[in-house]
């Protein structure tokens, strides 16, 4: 877990950090609010490379189906198998155990399309209004 | 309630089968015997009239209560159309009759020709194909018409263009075709955004889909410059006809630009559905898609007689076994003769009527993200509610309690704590009012008391089903 000024953050809502170079991937608070019980993650595949923004998982919940978009490029490193058998994972903890994913990033200047905390923290309160 | 397994007693019966007189030996090769009894519930007549009969007092209908289901089109389904449907000489059919003598049926296929050219009519374009058997498969056929049509011109085509406000079947159907989904946002008006279509719009488009009005109930007035765009790169424009209700008599799809149209003739056009189904989704087109349609067509001869007709080599082929949900047709076209031009036209403008006093009544009490007027359905977000921990799934238990089925919630997906209202024709102003107070009700509850809605419904057998086991963990069979 890094600490919460640690992450960046999308448009749609997915967050990631960076670990020794490895990024870790997830939905945020917003969304797995937005989405409901979780009843079920398609993870992507160990070995895939993905591009930032474009999709790389989905999940699926009571109310609704949702892409999931990378926030940056690169390679997946590992997934979070656990959300397999307990989807809900992502509703109870979605900033630590819920991780979707962990990326090599292919390119780390692509942070720079990413919001801070603070930023997205700005985001949230337009999008309320 | 018990199932009706649980009700089965050893030895009990409900009928008894009269011996056979004609002597015969079973020779059903032994593979396909059974090794098993068969697990049928042994229960007496009395036992099954009223196992099922208490089930139907469970159940909840349009014929018993309000359902203003959004982008459902939960209108009457007027019982004459039953009488119809029931005639011998159309329910005796068999389906298979048409192979054998085309003499025996003249009436069926009279039925099949004749809803062709009042569909056509209606929504402004040339043939129709009656064969889907429900909207989603209306879609795909669509999508497969988009594609022979691609196909039969050389075009290389890789996607279609869906709103994101578009019912899920419209992606799942051009997903199943073959095709990627490029998906374009809603703008603040509340329609389709332009200038994204125009940035996404390439030679690679084969074609949009596009719900009219849309699952907001607003109707985009630039629909005609839409259509220009995609024609521009040889695409073709699809009308989702979910909300037809909101337009027939008034508007023509055909007219708008749109060359593939489908319809749901159990909304619009008054036949059961929400498991009192079966549906059926005719899918029409404009003159120069129509030697794709699928097979079989029925056929007008110079004597007046008609036929089926096989001979289409451009077609898609079967779609569907044999001509699609006949009595379903049957009940829409009896339903469309009965209210003729000028009715359809009536309906259609007490739908909108109807959604647009409910908006109105409901203003004050619910944000209403996009307010215009709206078309046949309105929709407000929760969002005032949710802020006192009241969500649209609370507000929707609420209404059971009261004796109303709950709204579309939580869709369209662009609309946070969707509550997606469409009372359409069939509603009285009265049965508006208690719908509107309802309403109204929950809002002030949400305000006062929220607390209070988490153990609602009261009323019913099952208060509040564990949704996430339902769809984790399926058991459709009792004996599993």
């Amino acid at each position: 877990m890094a600490n919460q000024e640690e992450y960046f953050f999308t448009k749609e809502h997915e967050w990631v950090y960076f670990e020794d170079n490895v990024a870790v991937v997830g939905v945020a608070e917003y969304a797995q609010n937005a989405l409901g019980d979780i009843t079920y993650v398609e993870l992507p595949e160990v070995g895939e490379d993905v591009e930032q923004f474009e999709q790389f998982a989905s999940v699926e919940s009571v109310k609704a189906a949702s892409d999931i978009f990378a926030p940056i490029s690169g390679k997946i490193m590992e997934v979070n198998k656990k959300l397999e058998a307990s989807p809900e994972l992502i509703n109870k903890s979605c900033y630590e155990k819920g991780w979707i994913a962990k990326i090599q990033p292919a390119d780390l200047n692509e942070k720079n399309n990413l919001m801070s905390q603070e930023e997205y923290t700005q985001f949230l309160e337009g999008l309320d209004t | 309630m018990q199932l009706i397994f649980e009700k089965s007693r050893p030895g009990r019966c409900g009928f008894s089968i009269t011996r056979c007189d004609v002597g015969q030996e079973a020779k059903i090769p032994s593979p396909y015997l059974r090794k098993k009894e068969c697990l049928w519930p042994e229960v007496s007549e009395l036992d099954v009239v009223r196992h099922f009969t208490q089930l139907s007092q469970r159940n909840f209908s349009v014929d018993t209560n309000i359902y203003p289901l959004g982008s459902c089109t939960m209108k009457y389904n007027p019982k004459f159309t039953e009488k119809a449907a029931g005639i011998r000489g159309f329910a005796d059919l068999h389906p298979l009759l048409p192979q054998l003598d085309h003499s025996l049926v003249q009436g069926a296929l009279e039925v099949l020709y004749h809803m062709d050219r009042l569909l056509s009519e209606i929504t402004g374009m040339d043939h129709f194909t009656l064969q889907p058997l429900a909207g989603a498969h209306g879609e795909l056929t669509g999508v497969m018409l988009m594609a022979a049509y691609h196909r039969s011109k050389g075009n290389k085509k890789t996607h279609i263009i869906i709103p994101d406000a578009a019912h899920g079947t419209n992606p799942a159907s051009a997903a199943i075709a073959g095709y990627d989904i490029v998906t374009i946002p809603t703008d603040k008006k509340g329609v389709l955004d332009l200038e994204a279509l125009k940035k996404h719009v390439n030679s690679q488009t084969a074609g949009l889909m596009l719900t009219c009005p849309n699952t907001l109930g607003l109707f985009d007035s630039d629909v005609d410059k839409i259509a220009a765009i995609i024609h521009d790169v040889d695409g073709l424009v699809y009308y989702d006809g979910a909300n037809l209700n909101a337009m027939m008599g008034r508007a023509r799809p055909g007219d708008l630009g749109f060359d593939i149209v489908h319809v749901n003739l159990h909304k619009t056009f008054a036949t059961p559905h929400g498991g009192g189904g079966p549906g059926s989704g005719p899918v029409g087109v404009k003159e120069h898609l129509s030697r794709f349609l699928p097979i079989s067509r029925v056929i007008k001869a110079r004597n007046g007689s008609y036929a089926l007709d096989y001979d289409y080599p451009d077609s898609i082929g079967y779609i569907a076994s044999f001509y699609g949900n006949f009595g379903v047709i049957l009940k829409a076209y009896a339903y469309i003769l009965m209210l003729g031009k000028e009715g359809l036209k009536e309906a259609s403008e007490h739908a909108v009527l109807n959604a647009n006093y409910i908006m109105e009544k409901l203003k004050a009490y619910y944000d209403l993200p996009f307010d215009r007027r709206c078309m046949h359905e309105c929709v407000f977000s929760a969002s005032r509610q949710e802020k006192k921990g009241v969500h649209a799934v609370d507000i929707a238990k609420f209404l059971i309690d009261q004796g109303i089925h709950p709204p579309t919630i939580y869709f369209p997906l662009i609309v946070k704590e969707a509550l997606m209202i469409e009372p359409t024709e069939t509603e009285s102003k009265a049965e508006l009012d208690i719908l509107a107070q309802a309403l109204i009700a929950a809002a002030q509850l949400a305000d006062d008391d929220p607390a209070r809605f988490k153990d609602l419904p009261k009323t019913m057998p099952i208060s509040r089903p564990d949704e996430v086991k339902a769809a984790k963990d399926i058991r459709c069979n009792f004996f599993a």
